[in-house]
């Protein structure tokens, strides 16, 4: 995959050229969009979910906004990844270019959004009183295992989505309920042990976690999750570029 | 000197109920047992090799396998049995809308295309004027893609394929836009790109455009070679009479050219 993206560099930069033009350009907000719209979401769920869940949690809204931020990056990366075959079809059957390059460039693409709405993150961080610490810079290490997590979860879906037009709608499905499970909006402590314990089977919320503990509790993980964390990421990319790679032969006779 | 060789190429196609399906109806036809692939052969053990300097016209009635051969001379589709050996870089002219984007403006979309096919950025910058100029779309840099005329995308298309000088030309069907004018520039623009010595493969359904500008033409039918031969004219005269209904002349054909160039080599 680097190998590709080395050598087809011109046609990489203009591809993620390409999607950040046409992502922005459309919108009269432009790129006060990708800020606008997670701060909205963020000041719902704010006002619906306080008088629930809020009133014991202290930064209830930066507790919040962290479990959003990852979630919408990992939902909106891994679907721009599902789309990223079907949207160069004119390309793909005429053109030898290698397939893989399209996934990652929109990945880019989410990942500037995301580090756009990061941003605004930290202001509402400081806004809130938390006090800035060195240690919030051991969160480059999750947004990197995000990123590959996302570029492999996105070559599946690119893959399977030739197979099957209808994934997305499933996949859709399957997010809903990812979200319910990642502990966005309420805190796992009513869970029993075993409970909070499942709770760590799902990669996202593996980093939901990571920050909430480095930005709410002040502290840095442990060497064991951090493992634990990249061992998910590590083999979700590698599970999709083997995925990707056996089945990209058969892609034309789909499209 | 040789610049293309193609040696007993066949290529398995599949069709079926796969194409555009969803999952569920995947399922549900499987549980039914109503889920047909059929595999055939799309193109079957054709040879032929094109030297510097040659235009080759493909022929065939539809679903003669033109496409499909011309996606594995291009490298996107690998071919079941036999070889294609080519030398330099190739360059297939795509269809009208594939790779240009709507709401990127001309200059972004030659970029991207050039991209596409190969080229680098410094080449892209050396050249874009002259592509833009010979487009005739000098003053429209800026425009939105998406106002152009069709005429004008695909004046574009031809200009960026044809001026970053491939080393294999493939044109598939494309010519038939634009006004007679530009027509008359493209022609003139595809002659010099022959004496350049690049190979040219054109597929069309327009026999003049064959017989004007091929010096070698093949004719598919139903996946196999009916001929291969640098008597231009004999072998459009008599895919003509095919087409108008005179079923012998497939066979007169094949008599004629079938092995003719292949056993001269």
């Amino acid at each position: 995959m680097v190998k590709s993206i080395k050598k087809y560099r011109f046609l990489f930069e203009e591809l993620v050229k390409r999607d950040f033009k046409k992502k922005y350009k459309r919108t009269v907000l432009g790129m006060g969009w990708s800020l606008l719209s997670p701060l909205l979401s963020l000041l719902i769920m704010r006002i619906v979910f306080t008088t629930f869940f809020g009133r014991n949690t202290p930064h209830y809204t930066i507790y919040l906004f962290s479990g959003l931020l990852i979630f919408s990056f990992y939902n909106g990366a891994t679907k721009s990844g599902m789309s990223a075959m079907m949207e160069n079809v004119g390309i793909i059957s005429k053109v030898k270019v290698p397939k893989e390059l399209f996934v990652v460039a929109k990945n880019v693409q989410d990942l500037i959004s995301f580090l756009i709405t990061m941003v605004v993150y930290f202001l509402l961080a400081i806004l809130d009183k938390i006090e800035f610490h060195w240690n919030f810079f051991t969160l480059i290490l999750p947004v990197i295992s995000l990123v590959m997590l996302n570029i492999g979860v996105g070559m599946i879906l690119a893959a399977l989505n030739i197979f099957f037009r209808d994934i997305r709608y499933l996949y859709d499905i399957f997010i809903r309920l990812l979200r319910y499970v990642s502990a966005i909006f309420y805190t796992i402590d009513r869970f029993p042990p075993l409970g909070q314990r499942l709770f760590m089977l799902n990669p996202i919320y593996v980093h939901i976690r990571y920050f909430r503990m480095v930005v709410l509790e002040g502290m840095v993980p442990s060497l064991g999750y951090h493992g634990y964390m990249f061992l998910w990421s590590v083999s979700m990319l590698l599970l999709g570029c083997l995925i990707f790679k056996k089945s990209s032969p058969k892609f034309l006779y789909y499209l | 000197m040789k610049v293309l060789a193609v040696k007993k190429v066949s290529i398995l196609y599949k069709v079926g109920d796969f194409r555009n399906i969803g999952l569920k109806e995947y399922v549900m036809r499987k549980l039914t047992h109503n889920y047909k692939v059929i595999d055939f052969w799309a193109v079957r053990n054709v040879s032929f090799t094109l030297e510097e300097g040659d235009f080759l016209g493909i022929i065939g009635t539809n679903g003669a396998g033109k496409s499909t051969l011309l996606k594995a001379i291009s490298g996107v589709m690998e071919p079941t049995r036999g070889v294609i050996k080519h030398r330099g870089r190739i360059a297939a002219l795509l269809e009208l809308g594939a790779g240009f984007d709507g709401s990127l403006t001309v200059r972004e979309n030659a970029y991207l295309r050039g991209a596409i096919l190969g080229y680098s950025r410094q080449f892209m910058d050396k050249n874009i004027d002259s592509i833009i100029e010979f487009a005739g779309l000098q003053g429209y840099e800026d425009r939105m893609f998406r106002h152009l005329s069709s005429g004008m995308k695909a004046r574009l298309a031809f200009s960026i394929s044809s001026l970053v000088k491939p080393d294999i030309l493939i044109l598939d069907e494309v010519l038939a836009v634009g006004d007679a004018t530009y027509r008359k520039k493209c022609e003139a623009k595809m002659k010099e790109i022959m004496e350049q010595g690049a190979v040219t493969i054109l597929v069309s359904h327009s026999l003049p455009m064959v017989r004007k500008l091929s010096n070698k033409v093949l004719w598919l039918h139903k996946g196999r070679m009916v001929g291969f031969t640098d008597d231009v004219q004999g072998i459009c005269d008599l895919y003509r009479a095919f087409t108008d209904g005179d079923r012998d002349a497939l066979e007169r054909a094949h008599e004629l050219y079938g092995e003719s160039l292949t056993q001269r080599r």
